[in-house]
């Protein structure tokens, strides 16, 4: 066995919608336990790629996950009508049965996102957009992941929300889950990823965010020259 | 007041398959569409009396014909399924209503009790029994690919398999509510109930059984005040029901402002 073992390997991953072809010939490996950033502009396929990786889209070329890999996926929002009678005990012990795990676990998942038990008698329709992201994460985790899929998981969060999340995904990367995540957030990608994987409406790049992330993919990322590439760090 | 015995069981056990179905129904989004799906066995009616066969078999026939073509279309085409089930089940209302004439086509649209053969009492209560255990197996299962297919996806879950047998768990339920609401309100009694839930349930658990209790009562209430004012049944079980659902919009429920 080699120290590090592709968990996900795709090559020539084209996915079309419709007539519009939104990712074409995308090819990378994700090493196991290590951390992959997607950033690019609005509308050029990262949620796109999730929904193929998870095979929730057809796509051509292969997406190949490791034998054992365990996937947790935390979508970006929703789309929930508010005022269903669905708590989040009714999603996470509806998770932990589908799973067989005690539910013992639920209470574990909730302390490891830093949410209180008092959130699964709430609607999920009425919790914070904060609280709706780590009650998903929480979902995700009750399967103990080895490979995470993070959809802007701090879009919508407060400041504080955004640390609590962030500081959950680092404790998991120390845990040697391996991360996929897709971030707006120039600095959340210079802190957390081995490699990113930028999309632009004309090609793509993949490698270690400080080569690859020239102020020139920068501005074809985000359509304009990014002056500041790393955001104030936090006082932690 | 002296409906059989049979009937009541039967209606009964329908009333419960509607309360379940209906109220994941609700969360699939198929408020409108549910009563449109309804309509989808009036063709089926329409053809069983043509050819002299049991027009509840008819019915059922067409109603799993729907269920599949509305699984089919909304995995092969991006069209919401409010607007597939709006447009093809509304001319199926249109060509059963062509099909079926007279005395026959207002016990199709509105419900006619009548007698039960024993075969249609046996059938009923397999059918409503299947659909019972089948939502009260795979509520789990359901409750995940309502929340996101994508997450049931990670799940493991077939999300393409049950979101089949969760159609034809419809189609069957609809057939059952045949015979005592017709085809133009059986889809009634699947959406009042869990609306009416929706407006009281604190949980997921509370609103199976408030949408199943509203279901309940409205029916046999329903089925007693019909006979006892000589009026067709459906339209008395529908109204029961919404009575119950205005009722519920007075109060509030807990923890919601």
């Amino acid at each position: 066995m080699t120290a590090n073992p592709n968990v996900l390997e795709v090559e020539h991953l084209s996915v079309r919608l419709g007539d519009v072809e939104i990712l074409r010939d995308l090819s990378f490996a994700v090493p196991a336990g290590s951390s992959l950033a997607v950033i690019g502009p609005n509308g050029s396929g990262k949620t796109v790629l999730f929904r193929a990786l998870i095979g929730a889209l057809p796509h051509s070329g292969s997406v190949r996950w490791a034998p054992g890999a365990r996937i947790g996926y935390v979508p970006q929002k929703l789309d929930l009508e508010r005022d269903l009678p669905v708590t989040g005990s009714d999603l996470l012990f509806a998770r932990a049965r589908l799973a067989g795990r005690p539910p013992s676990e639920i209470e574990s998942a909730l302390a490891r996102v830093g949410l209180v038990p008092d959130v699964l008698k709430k609607l999920v329709g009425t919790l914070s957009g904060g609280q709706f992201q780590r009650l998903l994460m929480a979902f995700a985790l009750l399967t103990s992941p080895t490979v995470l899929l993070l959809d802007e998981p701090t879009a919508g969060v407060d400041e504080p929300g955004q640390e609590r999340m962030n500081d959950t995904v680092r404790r998991l990367q120390a845990e040697g889950v391996t991360v996929l995540l897709i971030s707006h957030d120039l600095s959340v990608v210079f802190r957390f990823a081995t490699n990113v994987l930028c999309l632009t409406r004309d090609h793509t790049c993949f490698g270690i965010p400080r080569q690859v992330l020239t102020p020139d993919i920068l501005t074809q990322v985000y359509g304009e020259p990014v002056g500041l590439f790393v955001h104030d760090e936090p006082a932690r | 007041m002296s409906l059989p015995a049979s009937s009541v069981i039967l209606s009964a056990s329908m009333a419960v398959a509607a309360g379940l179905v209906g109220s994941f129904g609700l969360m699939r989004r198929m408020t409108l569409a549910a009563d449109a799906f309804s309509h989808v066995a009036l063709p089926g009616i329409g053809v069983a009396i043509l050819f002299r066969v049991n027009p509840l078999a008819g019915a059922l026939v067409a109603l799993l014909l729907g269920a599949v073509l509305t699984w089919t279309l909304e995995s092969r085409t991006r069209l919401a399924t409010e607007t597939i089930i709006g447009v093809v089940f509304s001319a199926a209302l249109a060509i059963g209503a062509l099909l079926t004439t007279g005395e026959e086509l207002m016990d199709a649209l509105f419900g006619a009790p009548g007698a039960l053969s024993n075969l249609e009492l046996i059938a009923g209560l397999a059918g409503a029994g299947a659909v019972i255990a089948f939502v009260l197996l795979a509520r789990d299962r359901l409750i995940v690919t309502f929340l996101s297919s994508d997450i049931a996806r990670t799940a493991g879950i077939d999300v393409r398999r049950l979101s089949l047998l969760y159609l034809l768990a419809f189609a069957v339920t609809v057939a059952l509510g045949l015979r005592y609401l017709g085809a133009l309100l059986m889809g009634s009694l699947m959406i009042i109930p869990a609306a009416t839930a929706r407006r009281l349930a604190s949980n997921l658990t509370s609103m199976l059984t408030i949408s199943v209790a509203v279901a309940l009562f409205a029916t046999l209430f329903g089925s007693i005040l019909a006979a006892g004012t000589g009026r067709e049944t459906g339209p008395v079980i529908v109204s029961v029901a919404a009575v119950c659902f205005f009722l519920s919009l007075a109060s509030r429920r807990a923890g919601v402002r």
